[in-house]
């Protein structure tokens, strides 16, 4: 199968690179199609990843990410450091400043204003600014002087590259949505779908949850990009469809999010017209254990609340023996084939952050049934099933509808009943389990069920905020109307303390120790999270399209002013 | 148009007369042939053909095999033998399939013809029904697991439950089609001659609706439970995708074309087998709905 | 008949009001989120904000009641002051949609044209096929054609449509590469080549909807037809020496129209509701991708606006297949 990992996509294009001289606009158009529609080119309004990745192809932070995950200057002239006095030598603050001669699409310059009131748009009380963690901590953004903009935090930040960096967080022109701040957010239909960029493409056209079409930036800063002329994303369908154009039928140039069965991936790369690009983040598809008690019997309000710790799962025994039982290679080679890799890792990457902790990688049947026989958990009438106390060893084990998925319940919950434990499976829609409808009883947050499987990961290559999702206070209760990231209500003082010190923590290396830390206290030491699968997204790109480098850190699209015609 | 005319149907022959008719047309027996050995096979198979009990790793050794002796029908991506599964599947499927469509059939037939006779009625239940028909399907049916999932599991045990649920839920969907055409058909025929001469002679609403009514709308109501079968057995795997269904690991015929459709491509067999049954039940049904058809209205009987 | 219309069309006016508050709190008590698609890297408390930056946090009967205002007055108003340049609602909020933020109309406006295009044509195509074959199969019970025409009347409806179009893009796209998967819905028709090209994108979701159309509709035309060729009158209009042409075709076909008439009348409003499968299987940007989108991303006053729409259709054509029913069986009498 041809495919190139992140790391080997960066040397490819290298060697490519002197085809990319193309004078701008001569290559024609380029297409994209995303399984999910474009709904709005505003990032701040919208979360969803299609909405961001459309319009990171228009609007530009000051910073981007590599696919390895080191800043590059977008509209910044340099990356501001300690040691080119950019970041303050207390860390309270930051000053970035902007490249000369910027100008936006529709020929006006850009100017530090523009990214203070990209601030204020965000913070708005009342804008509902789908970012607003870019900019938390935030004291102020001041605009030194045109092209100077100073970011002050309200204390020393270790990581002071979240504000206007990434496609996350990009700049929004000032004169264009000065009437849109806070609660007029949302009437202004225009702006939110045809902003005016810095990008290489400017939009036409917007059709919604259907088509952007774009055509390239007159005023874009390097005048020998973009190569293509006009560009335009087709959404919808599904993922089957998406890569069959771009791989089969040749009508699309790229394809975003193409996960589809390995045996397809083949079949698909094998017909020539294109192939399959990976590029690995931090998703991690795991096996979440409720600490708590989900019987049924409970009253509603005691039910999954940590007043009623669960029967057996709290039982390390237990939790370790079902990790054991589990094969993750047959998982991978049955679910995501080149688009996945078996992980013991919360924080599966990037190098540096890693745990080396591997040691669930290898599946251990026999073992799993001696730690159960050790936690007083036999066979006593022969049915196969193990019980303690009278209690049979049952698990309810939900997760959403999603091939991928039942395919991998199925697996294991096979490996479960071969160590004696009897499981029930549940899938439920993915709009309801993700929902948080504190109505409803199927959300992941409420957690009636013993063990859960979904997928999660770490915006930031910096883990702090992942990490410290499993804290204490986070748990979802029903005081706090279900909503809450620590989803296992795991509790570990020690945690607590460690994720306060990563906050004060600004030494590199010495943060790196103390993420790999956490992530071996929730993973092997404690086996409260059960990682099953790297994941990385999966996308697809013709043969007739040069300079694709997939990054998992920023936009896939971050680069697509590099992006050329092979001819 | 021979016997009905000449000899008076008595009662207890009336049904013998009616096999009779239904015998001698050869697309019914064929209907009935196959659902039968369909029936037989989903409910008598799973005891008859055992799959080996493997393991994971013995599995993914023999996963996507094409037909073969050991696996008739070949083997899913998890190495699970296909027949075995479309055996098992054809059980929820066929039950599921009958039962939706009886409810729906008889609870439209029932607003139908009561709208379509009483003129009291008419308005009320068909602003009923152009509600039923307006409401969007997804939500009502996320809320309908919402509200009695639980409740419904608590009562009767979680598989009868879905059971329940499901069937419910697909019924009170559909019968608003066949309420809205048995009402048009009850329209023209309350006026018909031989209607009028039945209620000027004083018969009562119900026996003109049992003896006059009832048989005449008997066609298309046979269409629609055609229909009907069909279009249970595919709205189920809708509803699993709404995590209404049945859990994930209980295979329907509908799941299975639903899972195999992602590799149509590369093993067509995946989707041929669920597709061919269900394909297979309709057109029985069909056929059996056509041969009652002809069986039960004499006026057709001699053709 | 007129007054049995005007009194049914004002009838019409209070059902349609129940409908819309039944489906209204139908829809907010689903469960679901306007924000199940927002990454799960999103803290609880950006997410309350979202919430309550959308209206999402209001109470029920104030949103209801705040829809019912934009439906009726803002929306309506808004159309006026486009077409007159008035100023009556300027700055109003008209019905926004939570997922993109755009006024529901306008999306509707963007989507109408494809759905009629597309679906209206899809089900043209399958009543033109259906009542040929109907009307036919019943004239010549078991005949080869019957049988045939039932054997594809079955698979027709057995095979759902998800199977049939991917098998279609499978055929006709992969193997032959003659037609184009996605539909291009910029795509302007100008000229001859660019007619070809709307023509060739349209085969494909016309095709894969007909044949489900096609394959209900002649099943009812047939049995209705067969139900009438055994009727004293079609024997007295023989006797009469009428042509067969005009006895199946006048006579009987008449006759036997009223449960196709309710078939297709209940049909044509699932027009506008769209495909949703073929939509999205084909990227037609028309209402049911929209309806799908929309109530998969809990979004409500796009699901309401768009669900009461079809609503109003339902009830309209429900009252011109009524009124049909009166011209074809003048017999029918309403009071």
């Amino acid at each position: 199968m041809k495919l190139r990992t992140a790391l080997l996509g960066a040397v490819a294009v290298m060697g490519l690179s002197p085809a990319a001289f193309a004078d701008r606009g001569t290559d024609g158009e380029v297409k994209l199609t995303f399984p999910q529609a474009v709904s709005i080119m505003n990032p701040y309004l919208s979360g969803g990843t299609k909405d961001i990745y459309a319009s990171s192809m228009v609007l530009e932070p000051l910073a981007g990410l590599t696919p390895e995950g080191t800043l590059v200057p977008k509209l910044a002239a340099e990356i501001p450091t300690l040691e080119n006095g950019g970041v303050s030598a207390d860390m309270t603050s930051i000053t970035w400043k902007l490249q000369p001669g910027l100008l936006w699409s529709d020929g006006s310059a850009v100017t530090a204003a523009d990214a203070v009131f990209t601030w204020q748009y965000c913070t708005h009380p009342e804008g509902g600014c789908s970012q607003a963690t870019k900019y938390e901590g935030v004291a102020s953004v001041e605009a030194v002087d045109d092209a100077t903009i100073k970011v002050t935090f309200d204390g020393p930040k270790a990581n002071p590259y979240t504000a206007f960096v990434s496609a996350l967080a990009p700049i929004i022109q000032k004169a264009q949505f000065e009437a849109c701040i806070g609660a007029a957010a949302p009437t202004c239909t225009d702006a939110n779908n045809m902003p005016i960029g810095t990008g290489p493409f400017m939009v036409t056209g917007f059709t919604v949850n259907d088509t952007v079409s774009m055509a390239m930036n007159p005023n874009y800063r390097d005048p020998a990009k973009p190569a293509f002329a006009t560009a335009m994303i087709k959404g919808g369908g599904d993922a089957e469809s998406s890569a069959r154009a771009v791989m089969e039928t040749g009508e699309f140039d790229y394809a975003w999010n193409t996960q589809i069965p390995p045996d397809s991936q083949a079949a698909m790369a094998a017909a020539g017209k294109g192939e399959f690009v990976v590029a690995f983040g931090t998703l991690v598809e795991r096996i979440e254990m409720n600490t708590t008690d989900p019987s049924a019997d409970l009253p509603e309000g005691e039910r999954a609340t940590a007043k009623h710790p669960h029967p057996f799962l709290s039982d390390i025994k237990v939790r370790t023996a079902l990790s054991m039982a589990i094969d993750r290679s047959i998982l991978v080679e049955v679910g995501y084939g080149a688009g996945g890799k078996p992980t013991c890792n919360v924080i599966p990457g990037p190098e540096g952050w890693a745990s080396d902790n591997t040691a669930c990688l290898t599946q251990d049947l026999e073992g799993a049934k001696a730690l159960l026989e050790e936690a007083g958990w036999t066979d006593s009438d022969g049915d196969g099933i193990r019980d303690k106390d009278g209690k049979k060893l049952h698990i309810l084990y939900q997760t959403t509808v999603n091939p991928i998925r039942q395919d991998f319940q199925a697996l294991i919950k096979d490996w479960w009943t071969e160590i004696g434990v009897e499981v029930e499976l549940k899938s439920i829609d993915p709009g309801v389990f993700f929902g948080g409808d504190a109505g409803s009883p199927d959300t992941f947050q409420k957690f009636y069920a013993d063990v859960e499987m979904y997928a999660n990961n770490s915006e930031m290559p910096d883990p702090e905020s992942y990490l410290s999702q499993y804290m204490c206070s986070k748990a979802p209760t029903p005081e706090s109307q279900w909503q809450g990231e620590n989803i296992n209500r795991f509790c570990d003082p020690a945690y607590d303390a460690l994720i306060t010190e990563l906050g004060t923590t600004t030494d590199m290396a010495k943060r790196q120790e103390i993420a790999i830390k956490l992530n071996d206290m929730v993973t092997k030491d404690s086996m409260i999270v059960v990682p099953l699968v790297h994941r990385g997204t999966l996308s697809a790109h013709s043969n007739a399209l040069g300079g694709v480098q997939i990054n998992a850190w920023d936009s896939e699209l971050w680069n697509v002013a590099d992006w050329f015609r092979v001819k | 148009m021979t016997d009905a005319s000449t000899t008076p149907p008595k009662p207890a022959s009336q049904l013998r007369d009616i096999w009779q008719q239904f015998r001698t047309h050869k697309g019914a027996l064929f209907g009935l042939i196959t659902l039968s050995i369909l029936v037989l096979a989903v409910l008598i198979g799973p005891y008859l053909w055992i799959p080996d009990d493997l393991t994971v790793a013995q599995e993914m050794k023999i996963k996507n095999q094409g037909p073969s002796l050991r696996f008739p029908l070949g083997t899913d991506q998890l190495g699970r033998d296909m027949l075995s599964r479309v055996l098992l599947a054809g059980r929820v499927s066929l039950a599921v399939g009958f039962v939706a469509m009886v409810i729906a059939i008889v609870f439209g037939t029932f607003i139908g013809i009561v709208a379509g006779y009483f003129r009291r009625m008419e308005g009320p239940l068909m602003r009923l029904t152009d509600m039923f028909l307006a409401l969007p399907l997804i939500p009502l049916l996320l809320v309908m697991v919402m509200l009695f999932r639980d409740k419904v599991a608590a009562i009767i045990g979680p598989e009868l439950g879905a059971f329940l649920l499901i069937v419910f839920a697909i019924g009170i969907t559909s019968w608003m089609a066949t309420a809205r055409i048995v009402r048009g058909e009850v329209l023209t025929l309350k006026e018909r001659e031989y209607v009028l001469a039945a209620r000027s002679i004083g018969a009562r609403p119900n026996r003109i609706i049992l003896r006059h009514i009832l048989p005449n709308v008997v066609s298309p109501v046979m269409v629609a439970a055609t229909l009907g079968v069909a279009d249970a057995i595919i709205t189920e795997s809708v509803l699993s995708f709404l995590g209404l269904g049945f859990p994930p690991d209980f295979p329907t015929w509908g799941r299975l074309l639903n899972d195999g459709l992602q590799y149509m491509q590369i093993y067509p067999e995946r989707i041929i087998w669920p597709g061919l049954a269900i394909s297979l039940t309709v057109l029985s049904v069909n056929y059996i709905g056509d041969g009652l058809r002809d069986a039960l209205d004499p006026r057709i009987r001699g053709r | 008949m007129l007054t049995f219309t005007l009194r049914r069309l004002l009838l019409a006016i209070p059902t349609l009001l129940v409908i819309s508050l039944v489906i209204f709190l139908l829809v907010d008590l689903a469960p679901g989120s306007p924000l199940s698609q927002i990454p799960l890297t999103v803290p609880p408390d950006v997410r309350q904000k979202m919430i309550e930056a959308l209206g999402a946090d209001q109470p029920v009967m104030f949103r209801y009641v705040l829809w019912l205002r934009q439906f009726f007055w803002v929306e309506p108003m808004n159309l006026f002051d486009g077409w007159f340049g008035t100023h009556i609602v300027e700055g109003e909020q008209r019905i926004l949609s939570w997922q993109s933020r755009s006024p529901v109309f306008s999306i509707i406006g963007e989507r109408i044209p494809q759905t009629l295009i597309v679906i209206g044509t899809a089900y043209l195509v399958g009543i033109l096929i259906a009542l040929p074959i109907g009307i036919y199969s019943a004239y010549r019970q078991y005949s080869l054609f019957d049988q045939i025409g039932t054997l594809f009347a079955m698979i027709g409806f057995s095979v759902p449509t998800f199977f049939s179009g991917t098998l279609f893009i499978i055929i006709f796209s992969v193997w032959l590469g003659w037609l184009p998967t996605k539909y291009d819905t910029t795509l302007q028709v100008i000229d001859w080549a660019s007619f070809l090209e709307q023509i060739k994108q349209m085969i494909l979701p016309v095709m894969t909807l007909g044949l489900a159309n096609a394959a209900s509709i002649s099943r009812y035309m047939r049995s209705s037809m067969l139900d009438n060729m055994g009727m004293d009158y079609v024997r007295t209009a023989r006797a009469k020496g009428l042509s067969e042409r005009v006895v199946v075709l006048k006579h009987v076909l008449r006759n036997s129209l009223i449960p196709v008439v309710t078939v297709i009348a209940l049909g044509i409003p699932s027009i506008f509701g769209g495909a949703i499968i073929t939509e999205n299987l084909f990227g037609v940007n028309g209402i049911g991708a929209a309806l799908i989108g929309a109530i998969q991303a809990s979004d409500i006053p796009m699901v309401q606006t768009l669900a009461f729409i079809f609503a109003v259709l339902i009830v309209l054509f429900n009252l011109i297949a009524d009124v049909l029913y009166g011209f074809l069986d003048p017999r029918i009498r309403y009071d």
